[in-house]
């Protein structure tokens, strides 16, 4: 073995764990791949632990896991799986692709039973399994309910519930968290650390780094390679003494982080609230507050390091502020009427409401997020302000263009960013761009600047002549972002724009939204990710159809407090806070009209 | 690390159970009620093909509408253009002149000219055998043939009947009296409908099943079966055994309806019957799995299939076109479509009987390419996503 | 025309980059050529016959010598007994089985007309009844040169085509087909595939207006089917010698509105489909009839009353008389526009049918 096994890690035990699986050395590549997907990679999962694999897109994570499930041969290397190999036992693997395999015509009853038949589980114990895990994941209510009308998060929690059927001795879950809401990804985790109990190893890739913090130990790879191994808390400390949190500064939070990533000193940063929270670059003094020039009021004050911060050091930190892109970018003339506009919006579809009484006006220039589970109701909004559903009742306007009128004119003012990768994966790049560039009408010489200008800003240059269905995932969101901005629309509408994506490349996303957003730009997105809420101006939470909340990000976080009573709650403890006071009243309204 | 590396996966230990198989056959059936493309293949493409076949395609030149131009207005004449009329193998139109039918013949209204000249009543007086003339639209060779033929037969009886001078004394010195065997009446529904069948059973043994197994690797559900204690053979036996129990069903459907509306005759036992589609069976599902297995991809797995089993049953297996007709290097292609053994075989069933000697040869042949295609798509389908 | 010629550019694009699409595009016609030319004739050769001789003299002989030379012939299987006979018909051995007589040498010596029975294999009866033809035209023809017959009878010409080639028929034939998979198949796939993708989300966003993207999207199974019609009318002609007789300029004009009708019928299947696979089984359904009842397969005229009038409303069958009419008869302008106007009645209402389903199904 080159590598010394790894000390055991059982976290707060320092008892030696059984080792379930372990890969020692694993090489693969695929063909017609430059480089090998992965590059000789040694790793453990040990019975009773989540470990956490995680890494930028490409890196490799479906690959390991494949091959840990024996869907895939090693071209060098082993794996074993309680000292056998995969084949041999498959009775004690769990296996949860990124998209779980459930059968869309068949019912959530009807999946369960297929896989418990599939595991051998014993006849008299199905209804006491059944039950206990319908219970586990809250589907009992949906149980005779085709799988295919389930919503993202009940998939995501109906797949772990047919992988554990019966009890496994090693679980791969494979970024269960994709596109699924903060409520749904924490009740999956909770689920899956309540197995760990049971002696159960697992192996959770995931592209939320939160998630990542909670392991017992991490895997990080990047290009095929371990980047790093062990407790979270170690490349947390990576971090340790370089993270610090700037508030009271003058400018708008968006320019004072534009202008402070281009310091040579820092290394990231994002927006917390009302402050900015910076990593450091190795080496670097913490910088004085003068220094920052953004008024007398400015103060630094130490953060706590996080593993994003680490994760981000690792990888070489995060884009600079200045985005190229917005820097190309006409600037949007004043206009004092709101950018997007939705009053009393209603969609129905038969009898059910899938969208009622939205409301809002986004003045120029600001970003508007839209957040709630999933099936809440956020697509049908997004959906009718792009036109793409014509509202049963309400009015909407997209750059004063009301889209019942003119619904042609609103669809030119604007760039539309779908939810999952929309764009004709069998054209090459540079015939997506030129597609976009025509269907917008931009003139001959314009569509040549425009198509130039997206080539050099988002680094496409070697990737012309690719089919876009073949790029990595960061480079496909890319080119969907360069198609939706080509004609320089005054709003843009960004459908989950960074689901799945990993984070350096998310940052950089942010760096062009809140460039573009100077530059006049107004934004309507949606996001799972609530950090990225903290980047809006104002928020609306949306649930079962309705707006239950509307504010600031801040003013959501303080409404949570006064409702849990917690001191600094996160955009995701307003979240979930919110959803459930709505719940709760919802009950209890309930209750008192019956 | 300088261990060889680890044998493949693919094989795994040899394991069978009947429960696992059960269950997936359950679900496939589930999926087979659910899904109404299975719904179109299984039930109404059968049943339009039937329908086609039994009505819209008859070879049976029946009702032609022929033009009969009249340029004598003598009694014989008359009396030859009544007994065109008469002929049940011809609509006729009278007409004036050739120059009218011939408009009509160039927009193709009428399939033949006959033209009964201007001398023909003289002629026949002076007891001379009288002329006729038929003119055929070329650009339809076959129903040329036959409206040809059937014309000169018209003639040639009214001749007889009349008594026609010359001609009775020379009636001919060799007098071939044809029978045709097993269907006098020569109703080509009779070979078209067991012949759809075949196209039927093709459709579902491989379009079906090279689909739905297609897609289960589209769909992300096969990477889920793959981490089960599934094994291949419960997999494979999980996807053949229902969709061998749905082309039987429709086979059993198509004979029904062909006996009871299309008033074919059944002359074999259902024995024979089964047995023959079962022997089809196994390459039709065989194919389809290999496809399947080798595209994993629904469309292109459709198009092969369309390719590879569905035009070479219609085309190349002797359904319609003659198998000696066709060139050499085609007729040695025709050898390697299944097809080509069931088809005889099924209009024999149909209209002749059991014939054992006729049906085991087809029947090896058909179960010899079957595990030839069994054989390649396991060998194409590993129990690995490389 | 940016937006339009943008639509124009990415559809054409998309088929030609689209590996699935090019198999659509390249192998059906490539195999139509081949086998559709060469395998579907309706013309019976090389068969082989029995011989089940009871006379054994010379007029029997020289019976079986004129069969065995025909070209239409290919083995002569001689026979014993009826069992044999019985046998070979229904294995399928032979086709045809020719009984000689008894008495049949000593009738003819006596200058009676001699007996000979033929047995033809009913199961195959389009084939049986050309090979009962071609036996009988062998017996008259040594009637013939045994008596001198009288002149007169029935004089047969087959007009257009007087050696009745079946390729003559096949090739103008197959240009109605080839443009039907062209229109049918290409133009089915192409909104399904949108909707399945999610690109369809995307170009309803664009500034795109319906017209252009229906446009765009009828563009490229309209070039390919023209492209196709093209290529047949000059291989036909210069590889099969099929003689060209009518106007080119009322080909294309025919070929054209052909083309509409069927690209109307396959963006309905396509709109309709929410899914590719839907929509493959949509153009399968549609293309079966199409051809089956355009008096391509078998003469419109054997099929039942009712069924002909269901005939009219096939674009295919019109288009294939135009063809038919062009290439042999020297089709006058005014007899093709009789089926012309039909025809672009028929592109009208599946166009519009097509444009107004895709609009009501575009959310």
């Amino acid at each position: 073995m080159p590598q010394a096994a790894p000390p055991d890690t059982g976290p707060d035990t320092g008892q030696p764990r059984e080792v379930i699986a372990r890969a020692t050395g694993l090489v693969k590549s695929f063909k017609g791949a430059a480089a090998p997907a992965l590059a000789g990679v040694s790793m453990t999962v040990e019975a009773g632990t989540i470990t956490g694999l995680v890494g930028p897109d490409g890196a490799g994570k479906t690959t390991l896991i494949r091959l840990l499930a024996g869907l895939l041969r090693p071209d060098q290397g082993e794996v074993a799986i309680l000292g056998q190999r995969p084949a041999m036992m498959l009775d004690q693997l769990g296996y949860m692709p990124q998209r779980f395999g459930l059968y869309e015509d068949l019912t959530v009853r009807e999946n369960l039973d297929l896989y418990a038949e599939l595991r051998a589980l014993p006849r008299e114990e199905h209804e006491e399994t059944f039950a206990r895990l319908l219970e586990f994941t809250d589907l009992a209510r949906f149980q005779d309910r085709l799988a295919g009308n389930l919503s993202g998060g009940m998939k995501q929690k109906l797949g772990l519930a047919c992988t554990l059927v019966r009890t496994p001795r090693l679980m791969l879950l494979d970024e269960p968290g994709v596109g699924v809401d903060p409520i749904s990804r924490r009740e999956l985790w909770a689920m899956v650390q309540h197995l760990t109990a049971q002696g159960i190893g697992i192996l959770w890739s995931t592209a939320y780094l939160d998630e990542a913090e909670k392991c017992d130990r991490v895997y990080l790879l990047n290009e095929g390679s371990l980047l790093f191994e062990g407790p979270p808390g170690d490349l947390t400390g990576r971090a340790e003494e370089r993270v610090i949190q700037v508030s009271g500064f003058e400018p708008r939070r968006r320019r004072f982080l534009t202008r402070t990533l281009d310091r040579p000193d820092i290394m990231d940063g994002t927006i917390q609230g009302r402050s900015v929270r910076l990593l450091l670059r190795d080496g670097c003094d913490v910088p004085t507050a003068e220094s920052f020039a953004a008024g007398d009021g400015t103060q630094v004050a130490p953060g706590v390091p996080r593993f994003e911060d680490g994760f981000i050091e690792i990888l070489g930190g995060g884009p600079r502020g200045t985005s190229a892109l917005a820097e190309n970018y006409r600037t949007i003339p004043r206009d004092e009427r709101p950018a997007i506009e939705a009053k009393g919006l209603t969609r129905n579809f038969g009898a059910f409401t899938a969208a009622r009484d939205m409301d809002f006006a986004i003045p120029q220039g600001q970003i508007y997020g839209l957040l709630g589970p999933n099936g809440a109701g956020k697509s049908t909004t997004f959906k009718m302000l792009c036109g793409l559903l014509t509202p049963s009742e309400g009015y909407g306007a997209v750059a004063g263009n009301d889209l019942r009128r003119s619904a042609a004119e609103a669809r030119a003012s604007l760039g539309y960013m779908a939810q999952k990768f929309s764009l004709y994966g069998e054209l090459s790049v540079a015939q997506n761009l030129d597609f976009f560039a025509g269907a917008y009408n931009l003139g001959r010489a314009d569509a040549r600047r425009a198509k130039e200008a997206m080539i050099e800003i988002f680094d496409l240059g070697d990737k012309l002549d690719m089919n876009s269905g073949a790029l990595p995932l960061g480079f496909k969101q890319r080119l969907a972002l360069a198609c939706a901005v080509m004609h320089q629309p005054p709003v843009l509408f960004l459908d989950e724009p960074t689901s799945g994506v990993d984070p350096v490349t998310r940052r950089m996303f942010w760096t062009h939204i809140n460039g573009l957003v100077e530059k006049g730009v107004t934004v309507l997105v949606t996001t799972h990710f609530m950090d990225e809420a903290e980047y809006c101006d104002d928020v609306s939470l949306i649930y079962r159809g309705e707006q239950i909340a509307t504010g600031t990000p801040d003013a959501l976080k303080a409404q949570a407090g006064a409702i849990t009573g917690a001191a600094d709650p996160t955009m995701e403890d307003a979240f979930i806070a919110l959803i459930e006071a709505s719940d709760l009243d919802r009950e209890t309204n309930g209750n008192l009209a019956a | 690390m300088n261990e060889a590396p680890e044998p493949p996966p693919a094989s795994g230990p040899i394991r069978f159970s009947s429960r696992r198989l059960r269950a997936m056959m359950a679900k496939e059936f589930a999926q087979i009620v659910r899904d109404p493309s299975t719904f179109l293949i299984a039930l109404a493409m059968p049943l339009l093909l039937l329908f086609l076949f039994g009505y819209a395609v008859s070879l049976d030149t029946q009702g032609t509408r022929v033009a009969v131009v009249v340029e004598d207005s003598s009694a014989p004449a008359l009396a030859l253009s009544g007994a065109y009329a008469a002929s049940p193998y011809f609509h006729t139109l009278p007409m004036r002149n050739r120059a009218e039918a011939r408009h009509l013949m160039v927009s193709s209204q009428i399939s033949a000219i006959i033209v009964i000249p201007q001398d023909f009543g003289k002629d026949l007086h002076d007891g001379r055998l009288p002329e006729i003339q038929i003119v055929t639209d070329g650009s339809q060779p076959n129903t040329a043939t036959f409206v040809a033929s059937h014309a000169q037969g018209v003639f040639q009886s009214w001749a007889a009947n009349e008594g026609m001078p010359g001609m009775l004394d020379k009636a001919p010195q060799i007098e071939l009296s044809p029978r045709f065997w097993y269907n006098p009446a020569l109703k080509s529904r009779n070979f078209l409908v067991p012949g759809s069948i075949a196209v039927v059973m093709t459709m579902i043994g491989t379009l079906l099943t090279a689909l739905v197994v297609a897609r289960e690797w589209e769909r992300g559900t096969m990477e889920a079966l793959l981490a089960t204690p599934l094994s291949m053979a419960e997999f494979v036996a999980s996807k053949i055994l229902p969709y061998y129990l749905l082309a039987l069903a429709s086979m059993s459907l198509c004979t029904v309806i062909g006996v009871a509306i299309f008033g074919l005759p059944f002359r074999g036992s259902l024995l024979a019957l089964y047995v023959i589609a079962s022997a089809f069976l196994m390459p039709a599902l065989g194919l389809g799995l290999f496809i399947s297995s080798a595209t994993k991809n629904q469309f292109v797995a459709s198009q092969m299939a369309l390719l590879s089993s569905f035009l070479p049953t219609f085309l190349l297996s002797g359904f319609v076109y003659e198998i000696s007709s066709m060139p050499v290097w085609i007729q040695a292609i025709t050898y390697a479509v299944p097809a080509r053994y069931l088809i005889p075989s099924l209009q024999t069933l149909f209209l002749t009987g059991d014939i054992w000697g006729h049906f085991l040869p087809n029947i090896a042949i058909m179960l010899g390419f079957g595990f030839l295609f069994f054989f390649l798509s396991f060998w194409v389908t590993r129990r690995s996503l490389d | 025309m940016q937006r339009l010629k943008a639509s124009i550019v990415k559809e054409i694009w998309s088929m030609l980059r689209d590996p699935k699409a090019r198999i659509v595009l390249v192998v059906p016609p490539l195999l139509q050529l081949f086998i559709f030319t060469f395998a579907t004739t309706l013309d019976v050769k090389n068969v082989d016959v029995a011989v089940l001789d009871r006379s054994g003299g010379t007029h029997a002989a020289e019976l079986v010598q004129r069969i065995a030379g025909s070209p239409n012939f290919r083995n002569i299987v001689y026979l014993r007994s009826s069992q044999d006979l019985r046998h070979a018909i229904d294995n399928q051995k032979v086709i045809a089985a020719l009984v000689i007589e008894e008495g049949f040498d000593r009738a003819l010596d006596k200058g009676r007309p001699g007996r000979v029975g033929l047995v033809l294999d009913g199961r195959r009866s389009n084939a049986a009844q050309i090979v009962a033809g071609y036996v009988s035209g062998i017996t008259a023809q040594m009637d013939v040169e045994a008596i001198p017959q009288m002149e007169g009878g029935p004089q047969v010409t087959h007009w257009f085509n007087p050696s009745l080639d079946f390729i003559w028929f096949t090739l103008p034939a197959l240009i109605v087909i080839i443009v039907a998979i062209a229109g049918l198949a290409i133009t089915s796939q192409t909104v399904a595939r949108e909707r399945e993708l999610g690109t369809f989300d995307q170009l309803l966003v664009s500034p795109l207006r319906v017209h252009e993207i229906l446009i765009g999207k009828m563009v490229p199974p309209f070039l390919v089917g023209f492209g196709n019609g093209t290529l047949f009318l000059v291989v036909a002609q210069l590889v099969f010698g099929v003689p060209f007789t009518g106007s080119y300029l009322l080909f294309f004009i025919s070929l054209a509105t052909y083309l509409m009708a069927l690209i109307g019928v396959g963006l309905f299947v396509s709109s309709l489909a929410m899914t590719q696979q839907q929509s493959f089984l949509g153009s399968f359904v549609a293309t079966t009839p199409l051809m089956l009842l355009s008096g391509y397969a078998s003469p419109i005229a054997n099929m039942p009353e009712w069924l002909q009038t269901v005939t009219y409303i096939n674009p295919a069958r019109y288009f294939l008389i135009i063809v038919q009419g062009l290439f042999l008869k020297g089709m006058p302008a005014a007899d093709v526009l009789q089926q012309l106007w039909p025809l672009m009645i028929i592109a009208l209402v599946t166009l519009t049918a097509a444009a107004w389903l895709f609009r009501s199904r575009m959310e």
